[in-house]
């Protein structure tokens, strides 16, 4: 691991400033996915922000019915929350079929949002990988890419975001909150979180390097039958080959988002009008600009099976 | 390596002098040397930001308080520093759960954290469960019902059970229960997904799965 310098900060206002005045500067939540990348020389941060004594750890009401998550309210909290469990399921689904208990305990929502690749190439040192070394290539297109993105990609990163979280969240109409070290305040929709690879896969979202993620918020429950379906080569402790996390009403309408697919949850609001029409429709429409590789082709198929197994629990 | 601290430095000399004319003295004085060497240069970049840190923390029940390299994940200082090496490490990666330690009442990775991120924090590792007079019940039920075959992945599968059955008292749901707003059943179903987060090697999960239901008071 390289040699960085470490602070903790007391407040967001601290903790942004910190970030636009120390270069390499990188904040640190739970530590789960960055410290694993630190430990490889994948990430190389000069300067430490823990951003753990800030008090962004509750969970609260909006003026709106809807719900305020902090940014480092842990997975575990999250999945356990009563407003939670009764009001937004999928969400609890999501978190819980992710890692496991130990990493859950410290792994925060801010931390779950922007957690990288596991593309094999991206931590493999001795492979070439655009989004490690811009311009260096990429390994995957053409090598083993099972796992990969069908959609979304580009010819310099077929990477898929490993997020189960940021699938139900995505289903649910989450927004981002923000602060910047100019005093800012953003909100931006969890779908803009996300930058796609095209030739700069080393830039993943839209954030500043001194922009704080301090809240989630979720708009105030629709109802329906919530479910999160994840397949995996296991049957625990297992990234999504794809997942599915759909809400769905009586008369068959609601949201369906993807992960395992592409560089971000896969969503479309066009494509949702087709989810009475059943898996199929709504597939054809959800991934009609699909380009996978000979080695994830099957992710269609089993994508639009997840999608029609999750409309019948709904429906039973 | 790290520049040293003086407070280290003032150690490592006396220990050269201690260890000086003993056998293997030529390779301990080399490397005091090096130890030197650094001394000067951390004096002369004195203006660079330090990259240790002080941390002091509750382990096992008695206060630590010492400097560590920021780069020093909580495992490591366990183990390397304060040698208690009851915790594993098997991946280093946040994978296995070998590294499993209790920290305010709650099992992580030791492995996936730094040391300096745990101010004021409780730990607990194996060593503060129960010792081999006054077992802690699950190390009593890890030990009647042969959970464990080598033993590697032991210590850290006991911290995680231990906290695993404070999270089912406290109403966490997991990935296999039916209901979410229910309370969970002590399955075995609900105890293997939960204990997902710890890799037996040796494959001796049944055991395991029996010796926690045993303290769980849960059904086959
Ligand atoms: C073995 C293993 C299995 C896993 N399995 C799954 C799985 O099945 N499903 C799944 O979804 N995930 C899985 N994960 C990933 C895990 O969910 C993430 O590591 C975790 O959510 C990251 O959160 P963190 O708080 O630890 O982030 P950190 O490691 O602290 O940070 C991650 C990134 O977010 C940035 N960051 C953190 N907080 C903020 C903030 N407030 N504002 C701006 N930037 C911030 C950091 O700078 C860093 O770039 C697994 C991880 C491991 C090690
Ligand atoms: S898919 Fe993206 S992350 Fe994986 S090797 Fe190619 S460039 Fe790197
Ligand atoms: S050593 Fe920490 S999880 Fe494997
Ligand atoms: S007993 Fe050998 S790894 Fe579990």
């Amino acid at each position: 691991m390289k040699s960085f310098t470490y602070e903790r900060v007391t407040s967001a206002q601290k903790a942004v400033n910190a970030a636009a005045s120390t270069p390499g500067a990188r904040f640190i939540a739970g530590g789960t996915n960055l410290l694993d990348l630190m430990k490889l020389e994948i990430e190389t941060p000069q300067h430490l922000i823990d951003v753990n004594g800030l008090e962004f750890d509750k969970i609260t009401m909006t003026e709106d019915g809807g719900l305020r998550i902090g940014a480092l309210v842990r997975n575990t909290d999250l999945a356990a929350a009563p407003q939670v469990r009764r009001d937004y399921a999928v969400l609890s689904r999501a978190l819980l079929a992710g890692a496991s208990g130990q990493l859950r305990n410290k792994a925060t929502t801010a931390g779950n949002l922007l957690q990288r690749t596991r593309c094999a190439y991206f931590y493999d040192t001795n492979q070439p990988c655009n989004k490690r070394r811009p311009g260096a290539g990429c390994a995957a297109i053409g090598g083993a890419s099972r796992q990969h993105a069908i959609v979304g990609g580009s010819n310099a990163c077929i990477a898929s975001h490993p997020s189960d979280m940021a699938v139900a969240m995505r289903a649910l109409g989450a927004m981002v909150e923000t602060l910047h070290s100019n005093g800012q305040v953003r909100t931006i929709p969890l779908n803009d979180l996300y930058r796609a690879p095209g030739d700069t896969p080393h830039i993943e979202n839209t954030l500043d390097t001194a922009e704080l993620i301090t809240a989630v918020i979720l708009p105030k429950p629709v109802g329906g039958k919530h479910i999160y379906y994840k397949v995996r080569d296991r049957a625990s402790y297992a990234f999504a080959l794809v997942s599915v996390a759909a809400i769905v009403q009586p008369d068959q309408t609601g949201q369906v988002a993807l992960g395992g697919v592409a560089y971000k949850p896969w969503r479309s609001e066009e494509a949702e009008v087709y989810l009475p029409d059943g898996a199929n429709a709504i597939t054809m429409h959800l991934l009609a600009d699909a380009h996978p590789t000979a080695q994830n082709a099957f992710k269609i198929k089993l994508a639009e099976r997840a999608i029609g197994l999750a409309l019948s629990n709904a429906s039973s | 390596m790290n520049p040293r601290k003086p407070s280290e430095d003032g150690f490592r000399l006396s220990r050269r002098q201690v260890l000086i004319g003993t056998a293997g003295s030529a390779v301990t004085a080399v490397f005091a040397k090096a130890d030197d060497v650094q001394a000067v240069t951390r004096m002369e970049t004195a203006a660079d930001p330090p990259s240790s840190s002080h941390v002091a923390f509750i382990l096992n029940g008695r206060r630590y308080a010492l400097d560590v390299d920021n780069r020093i994940t909580l495992l490591d200082v366990l183990r390397e520093r304060l040698h208690l090496t009851g915790t594993k490490k098997g991946c280093d990666h946040g994978q296995c759960g070998a590294c499993t330690v209790i920290v305010e009442g709650r099992r992580i990775n030791a492995c996936l954290t730094l040391a300096v991120m745990h101010e004021g924090d409780s730990i607990t590792t194996i060593e503060g469960l129960g010792t081999p007079d006054n077992l802690h019940p699950l190390q009593a039920a890890f030990i009647k019902h042969d959970g464990y075959q080598c033993g590697y992945c032991t210590p850290g599968q006991i911290c995680s059970a231990v906290a695993m059955l404070e999270e089912l008292k406290a109403g966490v749901p997991s990935h296999v229960s039916s209901d979410l707003i229910a309370t969970s059943a002590v399955t075995d179903a609900e105890i293997r997904e939960r204990m997902s987060g710890n890799i037996c090697r040796c494959g001796a999960y049944s055991n395991i799965v029996d010796a926690i239901r045993e303290i769980a008071g849960g059904q086959a």
